[in-house]
């Protein structure tokens, strides 16, 4: 292709790292959830999906685009509160696929329940009007709310990792995920960690929906394709390992897009071949311990 | 009026049992010794498409209700059976299949999918039964799907792209891109435009194929700029349009770009919104706002409007209303009700039902009628119907479908 410039694969990169914003986003709540509680969450798409809504829906309450971003996360984070603590602890114990048949179920009733709500068809969404129209990075134009993305991605991965490394919290939680018995013997109450973990997770799938929602239609189905995405992301970073969870987000954002401008229709391919080839040479992923599956 | 399918299958069914109890009802049959007329409707009222669905499905009942309105045919009424296909062709089989063999359907009418439509089409071909599909595809005009008892009331991709082709190449310049769905329906809409395209001196830069049920495209968006075409071709259908079309607009293609759906769903546009449309023009088979220019869309929308609280047909809705009506015309043209005499009275049939005259081309079925070009609205709307502009109709013409030697048939009589 003749058509190829520098300030083409300059755009097609920012591109990627934009769209492996979300993926690492989606990814970390999903890694988190896993590293600490050794749950596979299947309704991570769905949470993702409910942030949408929640996100336009408030955003059409409120008029403000901000306040929605603070709403939707304590809203998706006290569904998943109630999720871990009624639906998810008593199956502790009980080996991997219990929790994972049981949130996979849950995807589908938070489907049915926006349907419900909301409608068959969905809602539609708009970019709010301070971050429309497109940024001149130098090299060309891209649209500001997909820069914007970017930020607030990183804005929100800088501060989960200030929580878990450099607050008493954070230590609590590192700790509970590598020996949870030596810490309930400290006298910590280990469930609560796993509560605020799983809280945490569903939060952050929240947000992402509700960064994502100006962007493309919200729909009861939209989160079907992102969770096949996210594990993606989670497998080839390592399951349970955040930086695995971001090095491999932007790691598919890039190889997707890359794809998508030499030969778009193996774009989709790509990333699973990415993820096929990590799993041949290192199967715990990038960033993974061997054997958490177990 | 109510939009929960099972809900409307339940009132379907109290109003047929009611019907049945009513004694003066049942003495015109009885009278007659003859059950209803039954019309079979698969439609996919789950799945992707489901808003489009229910639109046929409320409009083919407002057809069946005027029927029975004016008499019935010799007093029978007409009964419509909805069933769900989930957009899946097997689960279309087997509907099918249940409706002629259980339900004893006299005809089938519905479909909204290229692939179901042929999977419907083989069952009703194979047990002689009457089908007219109301979806887009041209594969159900080719000579290897088609049968006697084969009906098309619906639009195909060759004559939409076409008309739009026309329409805007001469207007908006000659280089063109697509961003096309990579499935049957959107390589047969890049078909479409390309033959239309080749007389007009249209230059294709480039033809992006993108996954079906892709939600981001900012992938392909940069490539798209960087070619700055004249025109972009969005080739793909509901939700893939409506995040194609929104993410087109986020990148400003739209500055120097005219960009073109070859078939703009007034319920794509409903569930995208006015931003991520603004300036899109598109074909389609109908828009209620057609009806300050032809008298008959004037009297259709204003009986739907009254069925159904106000609101106005979309043009998939529409097609569920032709398609059935056109096969409750043909009972009482043909005076019987056995799928090969309707035939031949439908293939004879000149209707002008809500879009002008249409007839059924003899070769193949396919109902030749007039296309309607749109723009999408973002200022001075009266209400939220009003989201199109109508910039033309391409006059219904036989000579704009593919001839019938193209398509395999022998005779063309």
């Amino acid at each position: 292709m003749s058509e190829i410039t520098p300030q083409l694969l300059g755009i097609q990169l920012v591109a990627g790292i934009a769209l492996g914003a979300v993926y690492a986003l989606l990814a970390i709540g999903l890694s988190l959830i896993f590293g600490m509680l050794n749950v596979v969450n299947f309704a991570h798409g769905a949470f993702f999906m409910v942030g949408a809504f929640l996100g336009v829906y408030a955003l059409g309450l409120t008029g403000s685009f901000w306040f929605s971003l603070l709403l939707v996360p304590l809203a998706t984070g006290l569904i998943g509160l109630v999720v871990e603590r009624f639906l998810v602890r008593p199956l502790y114990g009980r080996g991997i696929d219990y929790p994972l048949l049981l949130t996979f179920g849950l995807s589908y009733v938070l489907v049915d329940a926006m349907r419900f709500f909301f409608g068959i068809e969905g809602l539609p969404s708009s970019t709010p009007a301070a971050l429309r129209g497109a940024t001149d990075l130098g090299f060309g134009f891209f649209p500001t709310y997909r820069l914007f993305l970017i930020v607030a991605a990183a804005l929100v991965i800088g501060a989960l990792w200030l929580f878990i490394e450099k607050t008493r919290y954070g230590l609590i939680i590192r700790a509970g995920a590598r020996d949870p018995e030596i810490v309930r013997v400290l006298g910590i109450d280990v469930a609560k960690v796993w509560l605020l973990v799983f809280g945490l997770g569903t939060a952050i799938a929240g947000l992402a929906g509700a960064l994502a929602a100006p962007t493309r239609a919200v729909n009861p189905e939209m989160g079907i394709t992102v969770l096949a995405e996210s594990f993606v992301v989670t497998v080839v970073g390592g399951m349970g390992s955040l930086p695995g969870a971001v090095v491999a987000g932007l790691l598919v954002g890039i190889v997707f897009s890359l794809t998508s401008l030499f030969a778009p229709e193996l774009a989709e391919l790509s990333i699973f071949v990415l993820m096929a080839v990590v799993l041949l040479v290192r199967p715990q992923g990038l960033f993974g311990k061997a054997g958490q599956m177990g | 009026m109510t939009t929960r399918p099972s809900l409307n299958r339940r009132r379907l069914l109290t109003a047929g049992a009611a019907a049945a109890a009513s004694p003066m009802l049942f003495s015109i049959a009885r009278a007659q010794g003859s059950a209803p007329i039954k019309i079979g409707f698969p439609t996919p009222l789950t799945g992707a498409f489901s808003a489009e669905a229910q639109d046929q499905v409320r409009a083919a009942e407002l057809a069946v209700k005027e029927f029975n309105a004016a008499g019935g045919y010799k007093g029978r009424m007409a009964e419509l059976l909805v069933r769900d296909d989930k957009l899946n062709p097997g689960e279309a089989a087997t509907r099918t299949l249940e409706l002629i063999e259980k339900d004893k359907v006299d005809f089938v009418v519905g479909s909204l999918s290229a692939a179901t439509q042929l999977s419907i089409n083989a069952v009703c071909r194979d047990r002689k039964v009457l089908f007219n599909s109301i979806s887009q595809s041209d594969a159900i005009n080719e000579a290897k799907d088609w049968s006697l008892y084969t009906f098309h009331e619906a639009l195909n991709p060759h004559l939409t792209a076409g008309a739009v082709a026309r329409y805007a190449f001469p207007k908006f310049g000659k280089k063109v891109v697509y961003l096309t769905a990579d499935y049957a329906y959107g390589h047969e809409m890049v078909r479409g435009f390309q033959r239309a395209g080749q007389s007009l001196g249209m230059q294709t830069l480039a033809d992006i194929r993108h996954p079906l049920g892709a939600a981001d495209y900012s992938a392909f968006l940069p490539r798209i700029q960087a070619l700055k075409p004249d025109v972009l071709v969005l080739c793909n259908f509901g939700r893939d349009l409506v995040n194609s079309a929104k993410q087109a607009t986020d990148f400003g293609l739209k500055q120097n770009t005219k960009v073109i759906a070859p078939v703009l769903l007034y319920t794509s546009r409903l569930a995208g919104g006015a931003e991520a449309f603004e300036g899109i023009l598109g074909g389609t088979s109908y828009y209620w706002g057609m009806e300050d220019k032809i008298p008959s869309a004037k009297a259709f929308n204003d009986a739907f409007r009254k069925a159904n609280n106000g609101a106005v047909p979309s043009d998939y809705g529409a097609l569920g209303y032709a398609g059935v009506k056109s096969v409750l015309q043909a009972v009482k043209n043909a005076d019987a009700t056995d799928s090969t005499r309707v035939s031949i009275a439908l293939r004879q049939l000149r209707y002008n039902f809500y879009k002008g005259e249409q007839f059924y081309r003899k070769c193949d079925h396919q109902s030749v009628q007039s296309v309607v070009i749109v723009e999408s609205k973002s200022k001075a709307m009266k209400d939220k119907y009003d989201v199109f502009n109508v910039l033309a109709i391409e006059p219904a013409d036989e000579k704009n479908l593919r001839s019938c030697d193209e398509l395999g048939h022998k005779i063309t009589t």
